[in-house]
């Protein structure tokens, strides 16, 4: 208990004088899930809007796929880009291996499958009549496919703040793919595993802190954002 | 409509590819600014494969920010167990090996995995556990007799079980004492040292632990060291520049400067002070001149 | 006048199933045009097509004359469609009724001011920053038929847009939808399975029955006239009848229909104009002016034609105006009820009901 109270102060210390270390995992933890997230939505919303919208062979299989990908173990996707970026591995040529690049790339195949998934059942969600309604208000194909994106936004906003969750606080994959290089690839996950490593609880709870506050203040905003449209109304009438 | 949207789906192809190399090219930038000397991302990168007890003493934060500076070549550490640091040896995965197993190296070089090997230093294992030491392993004369009786005892034992170095100078004591370990009280965790401490202070059982470890973790457990100094007890540690014959692809001269340095003056004397203010004794004791001689 | 539309030899299946096969219908410009048809006959899916919503298996729709664009989209430009359904978006109403403008990039200025004006005209001026997702079925509606009139298209369809709506609530649209028609010369094909609202909105109605045109007229022709016994079963619903309030006295109302009075007791209307509605079922015929019945209103006039309906015959009087009415076969014969013969008949002030015929605002 004293370990905890205590931990808890070093904890708040190191977090409110900026400890190197805190902030540089802080720091690359927010850079890697944030660009992996980004990535995810800008492959995932198209290719989610084209499996709900397009019939095409094979399309059920992909569906399978993707649906299977949701529950994707990260250590798994780990070992897999490990072998694919190793120097011996396929794409070892671009030394890729133990970068950020390589952390994005694991977080984009671990968030990319509820992005996808999460588009196709939003949109899938519609009345199906609202297509023909834009279109038949003059809208152009792009200007309907936008319109279903703000219909669905809420749930697609959602499988974000998912996705962001579980790759901000996943610690398999990017530790494997990315080394916990200090000053390097050093995330806030494997930061923690590290300075457990070392003894130094304090650093491993300030760390902690931090993870559970960005994960936490994602979903806040998240749940400000969905509440809003019918919060703002009940106050005004 | 199919039209539109694969044209999205090529569109966010060239996105992610644009948004991946900005991650990279930001990444060089941040760590170059920092530490910006004479063009040192010139003289390029080496992958060194070691083990957690060389970083989680801290030893590496004091080695490899020196050698950057006299060098100019940056290291990613990959710490891992001396079992995992030879597979990506023998993968061409790493350029140099800092690792402890002696027997196991032998093998790597006789291989022709390796091209350099040398001696760095050692520290010592200890034997740690419960403090009323129910198997009575403090009055032992060395290791194999310490593991007979906490196999005699059947008292809890706790083995990393991952083929780490550590686990490989246990398994080899075992050898020693003609026991194969086995039965509830034989615990593997297959995880790192600090870990496998910490459950060892959880389990009541006795576990080996290099020394540095040993002393990182001291603070936070109540099992206590109660053999230490051994003959059998002794933990090597040595540097290997990964074969450039064999994988094409290793950084092998960026690896010798690697070797080089850390069996150097400096190097070893960096070694030799290591540990000296926190622990108030050293935690590794430098070999490399000893055997260079 | 030249046809503002024109469809030919237009046909689509379903999975081989023809749901559809049209060999003419044109639609002039600033005329109201009503598709009138039971729920499957293929009313909606015309629509669709017109729309260009989805691709006829054969045929042509020309747009005015031909010489406007040619594909889906640049012709979805030139018009609208109002749904059953108000598919409104999210955000608000302001939003909704400005989608179609703000896709086809109008002017922040303009849309502000365009969208005051529609939703002026449908009475929902008072609900332009309310949530699309807050509103009743009544003002979703207007809020969408609003969002397709805003755009002045030069052809609206609607597409049963009275059809989820309750009885009041129906009413008061139907009256302004009514004014707002007439005031705004648009060109409109209506949708519906409603007599009464092809009666009150339409020039002329087009009957569709399994994806076939059975006939085509103005209201009044088809209602007098019916080709066909399907059609019959949808005309007998009601007369409807356009009507002057001309007075009131002792809680009686006097309505004045083509120079004739009719006497009515429950109108609650406060507007001049409204139309009458009389159920067929609640008309008598006879053969002379009698003098004992309570029916207040008795009106001499012309078998004009009868229709076998099977157990009933449908028989159309033209007294002054024309009035529908159910005679059993049996009084058919015994009062030899053919074309051309005069008859009398008479109806209860309690079996008429008036709605108002200009737009009630709320």
């Amino acid at each position: 208990m004293d370990l905890l109270l205590d931990g808890v102060k070093q904890a708040f210390i190191l977090i409110f004088t900026g400890d190197s270390l805190v902030v540089e995992a802080t720091l690359r933890s927010l850079q890697t899930s944030g660009s992996a997230v980004l990535i995810s939505l800008l492959l995932g919303v198209p290719l989610g809007l084209l499996l709900a919208l397009a019939r095409f062979p094979g399309r059920n299989l992909i569906v399978a796929i993707i649906n299977a990908g949701m529950g994707l173990p990260p250590v798994v996707v780990g070992l897999v880009v490990a072998i694919l970026l190793w120097r011996s591995g396929i794409f070892g040529f671009l030394g890729l291996m133990y970068t950020v690049a390589a952390m994005v790339i694991a977080q984009v195949i671990i968030a990319l499958p509820l992005v996808v998934g999460l588009t196709l059942t939003a949109i899938q969600q519609l009345n199906p009549k609202l297509r023909l309604q834009a279109l038949a208000l003059g809208a152009s194909k792009s200007q309907m496919l936008v319109m279903l994106v703000k219909e669905a936004k809420l749930t697609m906003l959602a499988a974000v703040i998912a996705g962001f969750g579980a790759i901000i606080s996943e610690v398999g994959a990017v530790l494997m793919v990315g080394g916990n290089i200090s000053g390097q690839t050093r995330v806030l996950t494997t930061a923690i595993v590290e300075q457990v490593g070392r003894g130094d609880f304090s650093r491993a709870l300030a760390l902690s802190f931090i993870l559970l506050a960005i994960t936490f203040t994602a979903t806040y905003a998240l749940t400000l954002y969905q509440q809003k449209g019918v919060g703002v109304w009940r106050r005004t009438s | 409509m199919r039209k539109f949207v694969s044209a999205a789906v090529i569109i966010a192809l060239f996105l992610t590819a644009f948004t991946i190399m900005g991650c990279s090219s930001q990444k060089k930038a941040a760590t170059s600014i920092p530490k910006e000397t004479a063009k040192p991302a010139d003289k390029g990168t080496i992958i060194l494969a070691t083990t957690t007890s060389t970083r989680d003493t801290g030893l590496l934060d004091m080695l490899i920010p020196a050698f950057k500076k006299k060098t100019g070549i940056t290291v990613k550490t990959i710490a891992v167990g001396t079992g995992e640091a030879l597979k990506m040896g023998g993968r061409g995965d790493a350029d140099v090996l800092l690792v402890h197993a002696r027997k196991a190296e032998d093998e790597f070089m006789t291989k022709g995995l390796g091209k350099v090997r040398k001696d760095v230093m050692h520290n010592d294992f200890v034997l740690i556990g419960p403090k009323n030491d129910p198997a009575g392993v403090k009055i032992a004369t060395g290791a194999a007799e310490a593991f007979k009786k906490i196999a005699a005892k059947q008292a809890n034992f706790v083995s990393r079980g991952d083929g780490s170095g550590t686990n490989k100078k246990e398994l080899s004591v075992w050898d020693k004492a003609g026991i194969k370990p086995a039965g509830a009280w034989y615990i593997k965790t297959g995880q790192g040292m600090a870990e496998t401490i910490l459950i060892a202070n959880g389990k009541q059982g006795y576990t080996l632990s290099d020394r540095g470890t040993y002393l990182t973790q001291k603070g936070n457990i109540d099992i206590t060291l109660l053999l230490e100094k051994k003959k059998d007890l002794l933990n090597p540690y040595g540097v290997i520049a990964v074969n450039p014959d064999k994988f094409p692809k290793v950084n092998y001269k960026g690896a010798m400067e690697f070797v080089n340095f850390i069996t150097s003056g400096e190097g070893q004397k960096i070694i030799a002070d290591f540990g000296k203010d926190k622990y108030s004794q050293p935690l590794f004791v430098p070999d490399a001149e000893k055997t260079a001689k | 006048m030249a046809p503002h539309l024109v469809v030919k030899n237009l046909t689509k299946r379903y999975s081989s199933r023809p749901v559809l096969d049209i060999d003419e219908l044109t639609i002039d410009k600033e005329e109201v045009l009503a598709v009138i048809g039971p729920n499957g006959s293929g009313k909606s899916t015309l629509l669709r097509l017109i729309a260009h919503l989805e691709k006829p298996d054969g045929g042509s729709i020309e747009f005015a004359g031909g010489n406007g664009v040619k594909d889906g989209f640049g012709i979805r430009r030139r018009l609208a469609v109002v749904f059953q359904e108000s598919l409104l978006f999210t955000g608000t109403v302001f939003d909704n009724i400005a989608y179609g403008l703000r896709v086809r990039k109008t002017a922040r200025g303009e849309v502000k001011k365009r969208v005051g004006e529609a939703a002026e005209v449908f009475g929902i001026s008072h609900l332009l920053e309310r949530p699309s997702n807050l509103l009743s079925g009544g003002e979703a509606q207007r809020t969408s038929l609003a969002r397709a009139f805003v755009l002045e298209p030069e052809l609206l369809l609607l597409d049963e847009p009275m059809a989820s709506l309750d009885p009041p609530t129906k009413e008061s649209l139907l009256a302004d939808l009514n004014d707002v028609l007439e005031k705004m010369k648009a060109t409109v094909i209506y949708v519906t399975h409603e007599l009464t609202e092809a009666m009150i909105l339409a020039d002329r109605c087009a009957f569709i029955e399994g994806g076939r045109i059975i006939q085509v007229g103005t209201p009044q022709e088809v209602m007098a006239s019916p080709v066909n016994r399907k059609v019959a079963d949808f005309v007998g619903v009601e007369n409807i009848l356009k009507g002057r309030i001309a007075g009131s006295s002792d809680g009686l109302t006097r309505v004045k229909v083509n120079g004739s009075e009719i006497e009515v007791i429950n109108h609650v209307s406060s507007t001049e104009k409204v139309w009458v509605l009389i159920r067929p079922e609640n008309v008598t015929i006879t053969l002379e002016e009698s003098g004992n019945t309570s029916a207040r209103n008795r009106f001499s006039g012309i078998v004009k034609n009868t229709l076998d309906l099977g157990v009933l015959h449908r028989v159309v009087v033209d007294c002054g105006f024309p009035m529908v009415v159910f005679v059993t076969k049996r009084s058919v014969e015994e009062m030899s009820l053919q074309a051309g013969k005069r008859v009398w008949i008479s109806f209860k002030a309690t079996g008429v009901h008036v709605i108002s015929r200009e737009g009630e605002r709320v």
